[in-house]
């Protein structure tokens, strides 16, 4: 495996007694795009500000392609930041915008203006170099900061939330921009959000941070099929977290009881004891309502419906359990209505379940 | 409610604020008709069709020698203001302290204290460590006045500075050190065309300040008087259409500045990002 | 992307001394405040310093000030008749000055903020602009308006009112009053223009759409809210109504004797007793202090819309009147 290009070593920040990021270590590749999710105060921006150079580390190392960076000043890494509000120059044309970087290099200026036009076609806004910032829409303006982070080549390109400000279609159009543009370039992006379904989209390594850490790292589907933590399976997507005990173990499998009922579950990673308490983690849309006894493999819940929530493309219903706790699960448009007060009786492949410990 | 009530209120309170913009306006028009008048006493009826005043006032040695000194404590002003202003906003806007809290209201006193006060503070301070009032004459009109008006004007400039800076977009200048410039090219290149508009203003602010400053140039001023100070003799010696002349045009010099003033501060390049 | 293959040189990764100083935020800060936190001590601290301490000493027979501490100054400020009495006739005209201006400043500013609509900033702008034109004008257009042969007189005599001029115009307190109230209303009035501005109108139509008729919603909501620039503009005309000898010579006659500035640049003038005049003066700072807090204090009351924090009064008095000067 090809040594990591940015490295994050036990990087903690504090704020007086407040412990922003703690204790992180993270080796991101080159060419990868990482996002750093998680929900505000989670330190997720905090760690991205460490590696552009306004935030200095209170402990750790922070090391770039072989060489410690921590030390050095935003100006003198070769990083470029994409901000939430895009920061452009109001008193600058969007040609002197994307320029600036190149200029502050002493770049010659045929060479600058070649790349800043090549850039400027990248993000299709050819025509719009004369313009001044607040003449352009939020869109465009966001594709102006693009460029004039991308047109310097750095080796890593950070983005904190650069989606925010844009409304729910632009957004969706953009992430596949983005994603487009990150793999047509080669560079490493490491992106900053608290939107889980972007994270999913457009990332090829996700890492959870909650509280300065890190809570779990690796692909879009390893978290979303193998959360390690109650936090993680409920940050990304909808899920159902079920209080259960542990009846049996065996290799592979534990029998867990939830309210009385026996269900199957693929053992966790860490070893459990029969008797100790878990949680299972049970998505919403791999469950399905029968009527007879569910099929080989899988497990089953019987309870009362309470309402249906139509959505669109599903309807979400949520059933109360005998024991006082509550499932919801996605009913496709074609499926049965099912009245409220009505006797259920759900089912879901046991592989698909996840045992949660923490 | 019925609509004839509240036209009524309407038009009284119409009638209030234009009867308080002429009491606030009367009086000037009064200064600047009677620097026509035609006659050395200024008494009713008014008579205009002079010019003649303006002519006194052209060859009144001790009025034109006023008008240059008042410039030239200006511009010093300025320069003490902006100087030590400047930098003092940007300690406030971006730096942490022991006794910041202290410092900004010292900053401020001369602004909220009567002028009288900050005048004999100083006037007690240069007598005290022994600085003559005329030194430095006739070059400038004198150190200690200038060093007074200066110091007293350091308060405008730094609200004024700080205020924009305020409003300054924090990541712009990330951005510029994030595009490889450093603290000096990326204030020259970002934050010092935002701020320039503020700049101008707080200068022409102090410029206008200074040549009106009456209370500490009373008790610092040396030999040579200031246009106020100047008028202020005449005020005493005896009245003539002179003065109004000479408060015509200073009349007419403000507004023209005050103007200035205004476009610059309601300049839409300001701070927004 | 179409660009030159050849790739960019990478930035410099030496550190200068600068961007070492960057990493060392005390020494940063200390060389940020050398000049502005210098300069502000040596000229402006240590003179008020300075005044007070002068207040300390006092003038022996010979008219030189004795530098030994001693109370001699106050105990004759507070003792002689003369000065107390001229304290509170400075505080009863300043009184005047500001009510009057409060009454000619709200209209014209609720004018302003609710009725104007078209050129509403120039119109602001030609109000304000008369503050810029010299104090000493203003003052003096007095004297030509309220003389014995001055314009006042001269209407009300052609118009048949009067056989004999108006004495008690001019060279009097009421001159003094009128004057102070002409230059100061337009203070007065802009920081209660920038209160009642930023009262969002929806506010006006939340409360006629809860039944309140023009005058109630005034009462009930625009008054209240517009307290902070009341509050502000008050003080303001207070303080520099108390603190202004300019008018009170030129127009007070005999009265100007007893306004306190007077006393003050007569003590440190004619009547050569500068450490009484400095015990005069801190007793006068003393007293805008304490109005300054108390104002500052009613104004967090009162600071319904929570801008600001309360912090000191006076930085936003400062702002407010430099920041609003257009």
């Amino acid at each position: 495996m090809s040594p990591p290009l940015v490295e994050l070593r036990s990087v903690t920040k504090r704020f007086g007694d407040f412990a922003a990021v703690d204790d992180v270590t993270l080796a991101i590749a080159g060419g990868e795009f990482l996002t750093l999710l998680g929900a505000s105060g989670s330190g997720k921006t905090t760690t991205l500000r460490m590696i552009a150079g306004f935030e200095q580390p209170t402990a750790g190392e922070i090391w770039m392609d072989g060489q410690p960076i921590h030390a050095l000043p935003p100006y003198k890494r070769h990083v470029n930041t994409v901000f939430q509000n895009y920061a452009l120059f109001p008193h600058m044309s969007v040609w002197d915008n994307v320029a600036y970087g190149l200029r502050m290099r002493r770049v010659a200026k045929p060479e600058v203006a070649q790349r800043v036009d090549a850039a400027l076609d990248m993000v299709h806004l050819e025509s719009l170099g004369g313009r001044v910032p607040r003449q352009l829409s939020g869109g465009q303006q966001q594709r102006v900061a693009l460029a004039r982070a991308l047109v310097n080549r750095p080796k890593v390109l950070l983005l904190d939330e650069p989606l925010g400000a844009l409304d729910l279609k632009l957004r969706k159009e953009m992430q596949l921009e983005l994603k487009h543009l990150q793999t047509q370039v080669g560079i490493t992006f490491v992106y900053v959000t608290h939107d889980q379904e972007e994270a999913l989209t457009m990332s090829d390594r996700i890492a959870l941070m909650r509280a300065g850490r890190i809570e779990q790292l690796g692909t879009p589907r390893e978290i979303y099929e193998h959360p390690a933590t109650r936090y993680a399976a409920d940050f990304i997507g909808e899920t159902n977290l079920l209080a259960a005990r542990v009846r049996a173990a065996t290799p592979g499998r534990l029998t867990l009881e939830i309210e009385g009922q026996g269900v199957e579950v693929p053992a966790p990673s860490s070893p459990v004891t029969p008797g100790q308490e878990v949680w299972l983690s049970v998505r919403p849309e791999i469950m399905t309502m029968v009527d007879a006894s569910p099929p080989a493999g899988h497990n089953s819940l019987e309870g009362t419906v309470e309402e249906g929530i139509y959505a669109g493309s599903l309807t979400r219903l949520r059933l109360r359990l005998p024991g006082g706790g509550a499932l919801v699960l996605h009913l496709a448009p074609t499926g049965t209505a099912r009245a409220a007060g009505a006797h259920a009786r759900v089912t879901w492949p046991a592989d698909r379940g996840v045992c949660l410990v923490a | 409610m019925p609509v004839t009530r509240g036209d009524w209120l309407s038009r009284a309170l119409w009638v209030a604020g234009i009867a308080v913009f002429v009491f606030i306006y009367a009086p000037l028009l009064v200064v600047v008709l009677y620097s026509f008048h035609n006659s050395r006493i200024i008494a009713w009826p008014l008579q205009l069709g002079t010019l003649s005043w303006y002519g006194v006032l052209w060859h009144d040695r001790g009025m034109v020698d006023a008008v240059v000194a008042s410039l030239k404590l200006a511009l010093l002003a300025v320069v003490i203001a902006l100087g030590v202003g400047v930098p003092g906003a940007f300690l406030l806007d971006r730096y942490d302290f022991p006794g910041k809290a202290l410092y900004q209201r010292l900053v401020l006193l001369p602004l909220i204290l009567p002028g009288i006060i900050t005048g004999v503070s100083l006037l007690t301070f240069f007598t005290f460590i022994g600085l003559p009032l005329s030194a430095g004459f006739p070059l400038v009109p004198g150190w200690p006045v200038v060093l007074g008006h200066g110091t007293a004007l350091v308060s405008v400039v730094v609200t004024q500075v700080f205020a924009r800076l305020q409003r300054l977009d924090r990541f712009q200048e990330e951005a510029s050190m994030d595009l490889y410039a450093d603290a000096w090219r990326t204030f020259w290149h970002v934050t010092l065309p935002n701020i320039r508009t503020a700049l101008l203003g707080a200068a022409l602010l102090v410029f206008t300040l200074s040549l009106d400053e009456i209370a500490v140039t009373f008790f610092l001023i040396g030999r040579q008087n200031t246009i106020p100070l100047q008028i202020w003799g005449l005020l005493r010696r005896g009245i003539t259409p002179e003065v109004n002349a000479i408060s015509t045009i200073i009349f007419l010099v403000s507004v023209v500045v005050i103007v200035i003033w205004a476009r610059l501060m309601h300049d839409p390049q300001g701070a927004r990002a | 992307m179409t660009a030159p293959p050849h790739p960019l040189p990478a930035p410099d990764t030496r550190l200068t001394w600068l961007d070492r100083l960057r990493a060392r935020p005390r020494a940063r800060t200390a060389l940020a405040a050398a000049l502005p936190v210098g300069w502000v001590t040596l000229f402006l601290f240590l003179p008020y310093l300075l005044l007070l301490i002068h207040s300390f000493w006092r003038l022996d027979e010979h008219q030189v000030i004795v530098h030994q501490w001693t109370l001699a100054s106050y105990r004759r400020l507070f003792t002689t008749n003369v000065y107390p009495a001229t304290i509170l006739f400075s505080a009863r005209i300043a009184l005047s000055v500001t009510l009057l201006s409060l009454v000619l400043a709200f209209p014209l500013a609720y004018l302003l903020a609710f009725k104007v609509r078209r050129h509403k900033n120039l119109m602001y702008m030609a109000v304000i602009i008369p503050l810029w034109v010299s104090y000493l004008v203003r003052a003096y257009a007095w004297k030509i308006i309220l003389g014995q042969e001055g314009i006042l007189n001269g209407l009300l005599a052609q118009l048949g009112l009067i056989h004999q001029p108006l004495q008690f115009l001019l060279y009097s307190k009421w001159a003094v009053i009128i004057a102070l109230t002409h230059i100061y209303t337009p203070f007065t009035l802009m920081p209660i223009y920038a209160v009642l501005e930023a009262i969002p109108p929806s506010l006006k139509e939340a409360s006629q759409d809860l039944y309140a008729g023009r005058f109630q919603t005034f009462i009930h909501v625009i008054l209240p809210l517009s307290l902070p620039g009341v509050l502000a503009g008050s003080t303001f005309a207070f303080v520099l109504s108390m603190g202004d000898f300019i008018a009170p010579q030129l127009l007070g006659g005999n009265d100007s004797a007893l306004m306190v500035s007077n006393v003050v640049v007569s003590l440190f003038g004619v009547a050569y007793n500068w450490p009484l005049g400095a015990a005069v003066s801190v007793v006068m700072l003393m007293l805008v202090v304490t109005l300054l807090t108390i104002a500052n204090r009613f104004e967090e009351r009162f600071n319904y819309r929570g801008e600001r924090g309360g912090a000191v009064k006076a930085d936003a008095l400062a702002v407010v009147v430099t920041e609003s000067r257009a």
